[in-house]
Formats: structure tokens, sequence, C-alpha cells
């Protein structure tokens, strides 16, 4: 049994960055155009929706709604960066451009390439995130003391999404799959998760389905740190995206193997 | 604990109740070069991949380089170096920057692969284009460069598989010396192929492959000597069909492939006089090869 799976898993604790660096080292060709692509879309949504209904709102849970809505782009914008690179890139590099195939010829294990894989989601989710806070902070709508609090949680929330969408790709015939997972879960749980406005303007029920909910976790520990607010109940927040991390991890692995290695 | 660099024992593989690989045996040597022969869907590529460990058997024994596999494959691993079947460089990256990535893989340090790569670029004629991105270089170029990339970790053993495909007549040969130089380097080298020129002048020992089964295994002359061991005359042009009766009593052998005759022959010159008021026909004469082998043993080119 366990030698079935051990070429599913990482064969020490570091190969897989020899994978991360590869990718780094292709993405510093295009790190700029990389950057600016990443951050528009959660940038003009940061402003647009901040200023327009700002005006109308006011304030909102005792601050500003564009504050309170910066730590929601925050924790979307690592959610959305995590989970393209892996349904994406990782998917291109592991279906059409064979280069999953060329390093399981290399003692790197296919474990190994998929902790990889998710550790560079995870990097690119903490350079998007970062990037708003630090503006966000800029300008004036969060406390520069909060980042060093922000930022290992943004690094987990890309972990999360990067093993759970690195299970929809190892499912996924084809890219054309992948907007199910776009428009039937992501998209939801960004409105359930209390990143546009505060969860308890939800029913009942929505609200307990909200809180099983990973990005609801991220929000809950990204949101007070931007504010400079005490963090409740962070040990809880943090194990629920590490067990929303470390599972899918397992599975998408274990399904990578019954696909790439029969 | 064998000594042999690739070993294997009744190995099977099916996928969906298809048999891929059935119960196949042999023993690759330190320093030789063999070859695994067959068509397209032979099971060349599956086996390549159960030599890897990146499949598992469903039956049968395999080690390499002293390790089982798949059980310890990634230790094994470290002592092979892979030329796949089509391409999987890194476009984007450059030649050299392709090297390094790679290297890495065998947790060498930027020096290491920077002590190597001036050799490794020598060896693939590839020192000019060191900073060009692999998306500019020919398909020649390429697999050269897949070539160096697998001599990265000074490998012990090198799993080819079908390395020539895809080039001209040029690349082909540059590719075969350079696979000679290796061979003189003391290294053991697995080949698949389909072609039998190929086969003939690389491979010490040869496994001819046919549905996943060896149906002959031997050095390249041995076989074809023991299989044909005598000239072959091809005939086009006519319905070989018709032809056949009227060759058969100066022949020992002839086979019907598509529409070709081919006459196994002691005396050429027989067949010419049976046949030279059909001017309507192309006779070409030649020492047997390894396609005559497979043919006599199937009873079909291995031409796709």
């Amino acid at each position: 049994m366990w030698q079935r799976f051990a070429p599913a898993l990482p064969a020490n604790p570091w190969n897989w960055i020899a994978v991360w660096r590869r990718n780094f080292l292709v993405w510093r060709k295009v790190a700029l155009a990389s950057i600016l692509g990443n951050l528009a879309e959660p940038m003009s949504s940061l402003f647009g929706l901040g200023f327009g209904l700002g005006m109308i709102i006011g304030g909102i849970e005792g601050t500003s709604y564009i504050s309170f809505l910066a730590a929601g782009m925050v924790a979307t914008s690592a959610m959305v960066s995590a989970t393209f690179e892996t349904i994406y890139a990782a998917y291109a590099r592991m279906q059409t451009n064979c280069t999953w195939e060329a390093v399981l010829c290399t003692p790197l294990t296919l474990g190994d390439i998929v902790l990889g894989e998710v550790a560079w989601a995870a990097s690119k989710a903490l350079l998007a995130g970062t990037a708003i806070t630090i503006v966000a902070v800029a300008l004036g709508y969060a406390e520069w003391s909060s980042i060093p609090y922000a930022l290992p949680a943004i690094a987990l929330t890309g972990v999360t999404f990067a093993s759970l969408a690195m299970v929809v790709s190892a499912l996924a015939p084809s890219h054309d799959y992948f907007i199910f997972y776009q428009s039937l879960i992501l998209t939801p749980m960004m409105y359930l998760s209390g990143t546009i406005f505060p969860m308890s303007q939800l029913p009942g029920s929505f609200q307990r389905i909200a809180a099983l909910l990973p990005l609801t976790h991220s929000v809950d520990l990204i949101r007070p740190a931007m504010l400079g607010r005490p963090v409740d109940s962070v040990g809880l927040h943090v194990a629920v995206l590490c067990i929303y991390g470390a599972f899918p991890f397992l599975v998408s692995a274990a399904l990578l193997r019954r696909r790439l290695m029969r | 604990m064998s000594t042999a660099a690739v070993d294997l024992f009744e190995v099977s593989k099916s996928y969906n109740d298809r048999v891929v690989v059935d119960a196949l045996s042999f023993t690759v040597s330190p320093g030789e070069c063999f070859g695994l022969l067959g068509p397209n869907g032979a099971g060349k590529s599956t086996l390549a991949r159960l030599i890897l460990g990146v499949a598992s058997p469903d039956a049968g024994k395999i080690c390499v380089l002293g390790e089982p596999v798949p059980a310890r494959a990634r230790l094994a691993r470290r002592g092979i170096g892979v030329v796949p079947q089509f391409d999987n460089l890194d476009l984007q990256l450059t030649v050299r920057e392709n090297l390094l990535v790679f290297g890495r893989y065998f947790a060498m340090s930027a020096a290491e692969v920077k002590a190597v790569t001036p050799a490794l670029l020598e060896f693939a004629r590839l020192e000019n284009k060191a900073d060009a991105r692999v998306a500019e270089l020919s398909g020649g170029m390429k697999r050269r460069l897949t070539l160096a990339r697998a001599l990265i970790n000074d490998p012990q053993l090198l799993v080819l598989d079908e390395p020539t495909t895809g080039l001209d007549p040029h690349g082909r040969h540059l590719i075969w010396e350079r696979l000679r130089s290796l061979l003189a380097r003391g290294k053991t080298i697995l080949l698949t192929t389909h072609f039998m020129e190929e086969a003939e002048r690389l491979c010490d020992r040869l496994c001819v492959l046919e549905h996943g089964r060896k149906i002959a295994e031997g050095r390249p002359h041995a076989l074809i000597e023991q299989q044909i061991g005598c000239q072959v005359i091809e005939i086009y042009g006519g319905n070989p069909h018709e032809l056949l009766p009227l060759v058969r009593p100066q022949v020992q052998r002839a086979e019907v492939s598509g529409e070709t005759l081919f006459c196994y022959v002691t005396d050429p010159e027989q067949v010419r006089v049976r046949l030279a008021k059909r001017t309507d026909l192309r006779l070409l004469q030649r020492p047997p090869n390894l396609e005559d082998v497979f043919l006599r043993l199937t009873g079909r080119e291995m031409k796709d």
C-alpha cells in the first residue's frame, strides 16, 4: 500500500524547491506584465466598488466601506491568483507542455512536483495579496503595522486554494472544464464569505454554510489584521485553512498518480 | 542484486484489458547498446516508462542499476538519462537555462551545472546557441539539447525513446554519431526505435517486439543471418499475388506486403531471367535487413 503511494508523496522536504525555482525562472522573464495583469482586476474592483458603493453605504462595521472591502479584495485576489496559476498554468505544464513528464524522469517524485507547484501558486497569491495590501496601506485604508500579520494569512490562503485547485486540475479532462469550478464554486464563495459585504447580511442557513468555507476563514484573519483590530479565534481559522490545504493536497497527489503514472 | 544495467523478468502490463507488455524478459549488460525494435503500438514506450518506474507493472520483476523498480525507482533514476519520444524542453528558457533547471532536479548546485555546461554544449554542437531561446532552435538542435540535458547527471544508463523520429537524414546521422561516442565512453544505452537502419547501426543486441511480446532477440547480423541468410529482391509495379506463382520455383521464400513482392533468393539472376520480359516491373536487389526479419516473423512490414 505504502509503496503504491510513495511516488505520489514528496520524497524529502526540499526537492520541491527545484520545481519552484524553474517556475520562478520562467516567470521572471514576464514578471512586469504578470504583475500588472494580476493586479488590474482586484484594483479596479477595489476602487470601483469602494468609491462607488462606498458613497452610498458610508461606514460599515466601524470603518469606511473601502477599508472593509480592501481586506476582502486581498483575500479574493490571493484565492484567484493561486487558483488560476494551478488550473491554467500548472495544468498546461502537466498536460500540454509535458514539463512534468520531463521531471518525472529525474529523482523527483510526483509529490515533489505537486508540492512545488502548490508552493509556486501560493507565492503568486502572496505577491498579488501583498501588492493590494501595500496599496491599501499607502492610501490609508489599512494600518502599516498590519502587514506582518496579513502576509502569513495571505500565504496560507494561497496554499489552501492552490491545493483545492490541484484537485480540479487532476480531475479535469481538458481546460474547458475549469469554468465550472470558477462559476459554480469560487464566485458563490466570494459572495458568501464576507469579502464584499458582511456575512451578517446573509440568511442564517447561508451563514452556517459560509462558516464552513475556507475563504471565510481567510477573510476573518486578514480583515482584523488590516484594520489593526485583534483577531478572534486565530487557531480555528488557521486550522480550517490548513485542513483545506493538506487534505486536497493528498487527494490531488493520489488522483494525479492515477492519471500520470498508469 | 543484479549486475545487469537493466533486468526484466516476466514483466506484463495491460491498459483496460489490452495487453501492452506480455510476460517479457530481457537483460541489458553494462556498456552495451540494447534496442527494442517494433512497430508503433508494440509496447516500446510503455517499456521505457516501466523501466523508469513512471508506470508500475501488473506482474513480473524489474531491476535497473541494481535497484528494484518501481519500489526504488527514484534512486535508480539518479543514474539514468532520458530522451523522451517527444521533446519536452522548456521553450521559454534559453539552452543554458534548460540545463540549469534540469541540473537542479538532480540536486546539482548552479556552480556544478555551470562547470559541466560547456562540455555538454560542445557535445550537442550548440556552443553558439547557449543563450538562444529553445523556441528558436531547429528540430535537430532541440533533439541534441534533449540529449545533452539527459547527460547532465553523468548517467550510467541512457533510455532513448525513438531519439531520431521526425529528424531529417542529416540530423539523424548527427545523433547516431553522438550516441556512438557515448558508447565509446562506456555508457549503457537502451534504445527504442522503429527504424531498422538505426537498430542495425547502433545496437549490439536487440529484442524485436510485436504486441508486447518478444518475437526475436540477438545481435542484428546474427538475427538477419539466422532468419533470412540470402539476398532479397523486391518487386514492384505489378499485382504481387499474380507474380508470386511466376517466380515461386526460383525463390526459397516469398512474402507479399502491400504492393510489393519480397523474394528471398540464393541466386537472384534466375528471378531476373524469369521476369526479363516484364518491362512494367521494377526489381530492387539488396542484402537482407531487419525489416525482412520482422516480415518473416510476423508476415507484415514494420513500416506504418
